[in-house]
């Protein structure tokens, strides 16, 4: 059974030669099969890194990476589905549906299926599965039970994600411009000045979430890095890291040493602490425990 | 100028208040079975097949339909409830079934293609292309549009979409696009999409400190109260918390979503129906609020300004809100 890394999209707004840098250096450098791109969150950061697409899918396919186009995770008006009418016209790659707005612009041709899209059971997967979704990357909150039925299925691949912060709500209010006292329209791209997120903490000062824009993740990054050999055996074939603003070449080794048995669980887990410095590691989702668990 | 008389869809948690409801000038009183197949999965609440039946053969003779919420997501392995439970609605002759899981209305779509099917707001549509996909896949006849839509919004998908539209129009109010949210699972390993409830009473404590009240969902601290604060239900998105070291209401304000004041607004753009949230709410609430609602329908489709001074001693933290209709809500 293969096995294979995906580098999801990158969630935050990075400066523009952050972006192009990372995309360059994960080309160049991280043990991935598969890279995503396309905004997800905001569609009016989109235009930063759009005229720089064409050099990075250059480096990334001869790098023999596959390019994947993300799309975004609410579509409510044509901004946001003039980024997925752009990606399939662009033609060069699949193209994973982040909001049944975009189903119907991708029906009858391969595609793939993101996070952000409820697919709980046999049933919902059959019926994307026959209208040409071919990977789904399952929601974050599954629990180990249902991820095993889904892959059992066959009936596309399933792809999870097994690093980074995971993505737990979104809105058409955006959190960055409220928590920096702007108006959305005149926000001034303040999700811009957090790299990583803006911690949200508790009154009693304890991480809990981060904001990025529109979006709520955990405060915690995911790390299902001891759930790897599980996930194979209940035939996952593709793992998802999210960029966080850590070594993520580092990361993907350390999980493709992982999956090839070059390290073991112990020693892996103690790596990926040490990259993710101070952020706590979570995977309670997998576990149907409270999803900021580490077990 | 008259307009189109909107449509009251009201919530029942249980029998005690469907009669209420209907008694209070519903058009429609939406209700749940009592198991997770449907989003206000609460102790003591929802209904049995046995009053299901009974709440029809109340409402059916009185003029007002019953919807059934079958919208929570079935768990990979356990289809089998909902699928029970959408034969059953169609057994039991409800009026139409509000569902929101592609699994789940492809079975409906394909087994009961006469019932009846509403998009539930837990599936999120918010343009008018995922409506098309739900209708052309699932033969949906009404979505329910999702809060985090602005009024022009609104508009323009009730213009544009080829089925009937019903937006909220009191009660609770999520700021985080439905059925699509994890905040309450995160903290206390319950998925509001599976098992049908968002933060749980039985992971909420109330903890002393002198003269304070903190509040705890999970091991996280969402609130603190002084005394004599006046405080709502602690949902984990109306909790206080800290940004760049300054508490607050970041996620959303302790209100709750009172728009009557757009009613002929929405009338003129198209809708077809209004919803009042709240089916863990109590007889005596229904019957105010459905009264009151059905006098501003009542107003607006008579060309007048519906009067909202009533139910202010409802409202969470005693204030209404336009909520994201508004455009600065965002």
């Amino acid at each position: 059974m293969t096995a294979l890394l995906t580098m999801g999209p990158l969630l935050y707004h990075w400066s523009t030669d952050d972006w192009r840098d990372f995309y360059f250096k994960i080309a160049d450098e991280a043990p991935v099969a598969s890279v995503c791109l396309g905004e997800v969150v905001c569609p009016k950061r989109a235009a930063f890194t759009l005229p720089h697409y064409e050099e990075v899918i250059e480096r990334l396919q001869r790098a023999g990476k596959e390019v994947v186009f993300s799309t975004p995770a609410l579509i409510t008006d044509e901004r946001d589905l003039t980024l997925v009418k752009d990606a399939v016209e662009l033609g060069l790659g699949l193209v994973e549906a982040n909001d049944v707005a975009a189903l119907p612009l991708l029906a009858g041709k391969p595609h793939m299926i993101g996070p952000y899209v409820n697919v709980y059971n046999e049933s919902a997967l059959a019926r994307l599965s026959a209208d040409g979704a071919v990977r789904v990357t399952l929601p974050v909150e599954l629990p180990a039970a249902s991820v095993g039925k889904l892959a059992e299925q066959k009936a596309a691949e399933i792809e999870l994600q097994v690093f980074g912060r995971w993505p737990l709500a979104i809105s058409a209010r955006c959190y960055h411009a409220r928590a920096y006292g702007r108006s959305k329209d005149g926000c001034l791209f303040a999700c811009g000045e957090d790299p990583d997120g803006l911690p949200v903490e508790t009154l009693d000062d304890e991480a809990f979430l981060v904001v990025n824009g529109v979006q709520t993740q955990s405060a915690s990054y995911g790390c299902l890095l001891t759930e790897l050999d599980l996930l194979k055996a209940c035939g996952v074939t593709r793992f998802r890291l999210s960029p966080q603003k850590v070594g993520m070449v580092e990361v993907a080794r350390l999980f493709r040493d992982r999956l090839d048995g070059r390290l073991d669980r112990d020693e892996a887990t103690v790596a990926l602490e040490q990259l993710a410095g101070p952020v706590p590691l979570s995977n309670g989702f997998f576990h149907g425990r409270e999803g900021a668990q580490f077990l | 100028m008259t307009l189109e008389r909107l449509e009251l869809v009201c919530p029942a948690g249980t029998p005690a208040a469907l009669e209420a409801a209907v008694d209070a000038g519903a058009d429609t009183v939406y209700l749940g079975f009592r198991d997770a197949t449907n989003a206000r999965n609460f102790p003591g609440l929802n209904f049995s097949r046995k009053e299901l039946e009974t709440a029809i053969a109340y409402a059916h003779p009185r003029g007002s339909k019953v919807y059934l919420a079958i919208n929570s997501f079935p768990q990979a392995g356990n289809e089998g409830p909902w699928r029970q439970a959408v034969d059953d609605a169609a057994r039991l002759g409800v009026d139409a079934i509000i569902v929101s899981d592609i699994g789940v209305l492809d079975y409906a779509a394909r087994r009961h293609p006469d019932l009846r099917r509403h998009l539930s707001v837990q599936a999120s549509a918010a343009h008018p292309l995922a409506l098309e996909y739900y209708q052309r896949n699932f033969g949906i006849t009404r979505a329910v549009l999702p809060r985090v839509l602005t009024v022009p919004q609104v508009k323009e998908i009730a213009a544009t979409a080829t089925v009937e539209t019903e937006v909220f129009v009191y009660g609770g109010m999520c700021p985080m696009a439905e059925g699509r949210c994890a905040l309450s699972s995160y903290a206390t390993g319950r998925s509001p999409n599976t098992a049908g409830v968002c933060s749980p009473a039985s992971h909420v404590r109330y903890v002393p400190e002198g003269d304070r009240v903190q509040v705890r969902l999970g091991d996280f601290t969402i609130n603190r109260f002084e005394a004599g604060e006046p405080s709502g239900y602690p949902t984990l998105c109306k909790g206080r918390f800290k940004a760049h070291g300054r508490a607050s209401y970041l996620f959303e304000d302790p209100v709750s979503l009172d728009a009557r004041p757009l009613i002929p607004e929405l009338a003129a753009a198209g809708v077809k129906a209004l919803k009042i949230e709240g089916r863990q709410r109590g007889r005596a609430y229904i019957a105010q609020v459905v009264g009151a609602l059905r006098d501003a329908v009542e107003e607006a489709a008579a060309g007048r300004a519906p009067d909202t001074t009533s139910l202010a001693a409802l409202s969470e933290g005693g204030r209404g809100t336009g909520g994201a209709y508004r455009k600065d809500w965002r």
